[in-house]
């Protein structure tokens, strides 16, 4: 039987690298942009425009046109193809009143704008101290609720607690992992946190337990059908088990984002990326670090226990 | 084969024939559109509603601008909704939304509006509209002043409340009535007269190019007018806005009839916002942008064909996915995938659910997870042909062992589900309760097209043709 459960140490080693580049993305990003993770203005206030203008225009008359609004700290950046003459800008937040005249500004002295496409947002910075709030209690509920779920689900296995800690550590496996995905993400291509990117944590947590779920149910199953064998047997043989079935619902939820990220246009695709990365994480970590993590355990105590039998 | 599964059978393929039905793209018969006993009777057509992401247009998200900490009444809020609504509705545009979110939001999508600016401005002036004694000085226009009226902002329109003065206000109370101009004469407190709530009809005038705003009153606030200008002659009532004088004319002589007109300096989009304004009287609850967000409708149309394509591309790699690797079992599956996705539609067109981008997301997702179930009993039934059990043990073996792993995992999808629904709704991210609620429904389809459905096939495959399949065990890729 192939032994997965023994190579633990080089899962351990490999994740613990993964840990290490995530934190490093977060630290570069805090030095470069001040904050771990890029932060959009869902969180810190402030306008978006996407301006697709019919013409060839200069950056600096965009600029310019900000400025003269009081706008001087506006992040002027091109978007698309050079030849859509698409253009993002962002800045502080411009009120709804403020809104129709900028764009007369702007059509009347850089050049005229697609009104069909034209797309901006604005959220009030109040707004984002709040989001940041119900971000974080979201996300803390959610865990919570789910390793309870966990424990209540496997009650009557024996040492069950251990089954929710175990949980635990694969789903702070899969936020880091996907943390800092999206903080490299951010330095190279200036993704944003955003509502959405908050989606695809929750999500990410929720889907957390979908694998481990499935092979704690066979450990569970298989420990009285081999009595005799040790329980880090027991375990591998759980994980052979049910390892097709991972993989192969793995492949085709890939399938699927793949192909939203690919051909679902530029909108959704941090969403879906991040929501990938976690998910590909989550099948890993079920079954080369919660489940190891869960014999690495039971061995502990097992000692524990001998030692103190022998004192 | 056990009469009681032809008749599951037959459920089935007629579940998916109705959805099937519901899901084309036709004019659907009045009569099953009048099924539809739980929406408006006016609002039964069936068809697939876009977000305003997908279809352009304005989204604003506004709160109630109280200070932290002072409870809001759940009626003022419905009636500042309502009254939203109303002005929403005056604007004329197609399908505009105005839903309350939480106990203190409200979120307004506005399809295909011109100018932005001019309706978020309608929609949250508060539109307190009050007639006040201005004595032998006129106040020039735009002047922010106090008035005799005190609190508006948590007081509801109409309701009888003695005037009180700025002191009487407790501090809380009153900071978000002080005005952002210096009043003209600090601690001049103007006496109001009556209130925009004493207004019965409101129109529109073009008067000499510019426009103005005929009004009647109701009979009591009528009465007051009449015994006011009488006797006030040659004195200057002034005409105020929220606070900000719009008009301070002469009184001439007595106005008997309770009938009179608002005029400024006014263009006839500012005209219309104010008449709307006024019609539908002053919000008891003074509101403040806390969003908005405009998309391009060429944008909507672009997501809206992306991510068809998306979906098209990821769902038909998935039933390939299923066929290759579980043949004959992989085909059945593929059946309970499409009848899945035929549901779905139908439901988002039922219910009406309306689709956002991360809603399709969602929905694809769920499609893509949902031949997990399938996946979970299908390696199970496997695993016990391998250890020489028979078909039918191998196959009842591998729906009732895989059934816990997939019931804590659709579970723990739709606790995740109800938190990000009540996240979404509590800050008012419309796109993160659309995917919530696309994934949600998806989960629970699941549960009866990948467990129930597929085994009422197996079942019928097996019963029917089970010796010539056990012969030709490739089929079942064991």
């Amino acid at each position: 039987m192939f032994n997965i459960v023994e190579k633990r140490h080089w899962y351990f080693l490999f994740s613990a690298i993964l840990f290490a580049l995530s934190i490093a993305a977060m630290v570069a990003s805090a030095v470069r942009f001040g904050q771990p993770l890029r932060l959009g203005i869902d969180f810190t206030g402030g306008s978006i425009f996407v301006l697709k203008f019919d013409q060839a225009v200069s950056e600096d008359d965009i600029r310019t046109v900000f400025a003269d609004y009081g706008l001087e700290s506006a992040i002027v950046q091109p978007r698309g193809a050079p030849e859509e003459h698409i253009w993002q800008v962002r800045t502080r937040e411009v009120t709804a009143n403020e809104v129709g005249s900028l764009l007369a500004a702007l059509e009347e002295r850089v050049g005229k704008i697609d009104r069909d496409a034209l797309t901006f947002d604005t959220v009030e910075p109040a707004v984002g101290s709040e989001v940041t709030r119900a971000a974080t209690l979201a996300i803390l509920v959610a865990s919570l609720i789910i390793v309870a779920f966990m424990w209540f689900s496997f009650r009557r296995v024996p040492n069950a607690f251990r089954y929710g800690v175990c949980t635990i550590a694969g789903m702070a496996h899969n936020l880091i992992i996907s943390f800092g995905f999206y903080a490299l993400m951010g330095i190279l291509a200036g993704w944003e946190m955003d509502a959405l990117f908050l989606t695809a944590i929750l999500t990410v947590i929720g889907f957390s337990v979908q694998d481990v779920i499935v092979v704690f149910d066979r450990i569970r199953e298989n420990i009285p059908r081999h009595k005799k064998e040790p329980f880090e047997t027991v375990v591998n043989r759980s994980i052979l088990e049910t390892i097709h079935r991972s993989l192969a619902t793995q492949l085709n939820a890939m399938f699927v984002m793949i192909a939203i990220i690919l051909f679902g246009g530029t909108t959704i695709r941090p969403f879906i990326s991040t929501l990938l990365v976690g998910m590909v994480s989550e099948t890993y970590s079920a079954i080369f670090i919660a489940v190891p993590l869960l014999v690495v355990w039971e061995k502990a105590a097992a000692r524990r226990g001998v030692a103190r039998a022998m004192a | 084969m056990k009469k009681s599964e032809t008749w599951q059978l037959a459920v089935i393929i007629l579940i998916a024939l109705a959805a099937l039905f519901v899901d084309l793209n036709i004019e659907h018969p009045d009569w099953v559109e009048n099924l539809l006993f739980w929406r408006p009777a006016n609002q039964r057509d069936i068809a697939l509603r876009r977000g305003l992401d997908l279809q352009g247009g304005l989204q604003v998200l506004l709160a109630a601008d109280v200070p932290e900490g002072q409870e809001l009444d759940a009626t003022s809020m419905e009636t500042a909704r309502r009254i939203v609504e109303s002005r929403v509705n005056g604007l004329g545009l197609t399908e505009p939304v105005v839903q309350a979110q939480g106990e203190r939001r409200i979120i307004v999508e506005l399809p295909g509006i011109e100018n932005p600016e001019q309706g978020v401005e309608t929609i949250k002036g508060t539109a307190l509209l009050e007639f006040v004694d201005a004595g032998r000085i006129p106040l020039p226009p735009g002047t922010v002043i106090t008035t005799t009226w005190g609190g508006p902002q948590i007081t509801p329109p109409g309701a009888e409340v003695p005037p009180t003065t700025p002191t009487e206000l407790s501090p809380t109370a009153g900071s978000p009535l002080t005005p952002t101009q210096p009043s003209p004469s600090p601690g001049v407190v103007y006496e109001t007269i009556f209130t925009g709530a004493g207004l019965k009809n409101v129109g529109l005038d073009p008067r000499q190019g510019e426009y103005a705003i005929p009004f009647e009153l109701e009979p009591q606030e009528a009465q007051i007018f009449a015994d006011y200008t009488a006797s006030h002659v040659g004195q200057y009532l002034c005409i105020v806005l929220d606070k900000a004088i719009i008009s301070c004319p002469t009184i001439r002589e007595p106005i008997p009839n309770g009938q009179g007109s608002i005029s400024g300096k006014f263009t006839f989009d500012e005209a219309r916002q104010l008449a709307i304004q006024l019609r539908y009287g002053a919000l008891p609850v003074p509101l403040r942008v806390e969003s908005f967000n405009r998309i391009g409708a060429t944008l909507g149309a672009e997501s809206v064909q992306k991510s068809t394509r998306a979906g098209a591309i990821g769902l038909t790699i998935v039933l390939l996915f299923m066929l290759i690797y579980y043949r004959l079992l992989g085909s059945l599956a593929d059946v309970a995938l499409i009848i899945y996705v035929l549901l779905n539609f139908a439901l988002y067109k039922l219910a009406p659910i309306t689709l956002t981008l991360p809603g399709i997301a969602g929905f694809i997702l769920s499609a893509g997870m949902a031949v997990d179930a399938n996946i979970l009993i299908f390696e199970r039934m496997k695993e016990e042909l391998r250890r020489g059990r028979s078909m039918m043990t191998a196959i009842e073996i591998g729906f009732s062992r895989a059934w816990p792993s997939i019931r804590d995992g659709q579970l723990s999808t739709l606790i995740i589900c109800t938190i990000l629904f009540f996240f979404g709704t509590n800050f008012g991210a419309s796109i993160v309760k659309g995917f919530a609620i696309t994934l949600a429904i998806g989960t629970i389809i699941n549960i009866f097209t990948a467990v129930f459905a597929t085994r009422v096939f197996v079942r019928q495959v097996a019963a029917s043709a089970g010796q010539w399949v056990s012969e030709h065990k490739w089929l079942l890729g064991v």
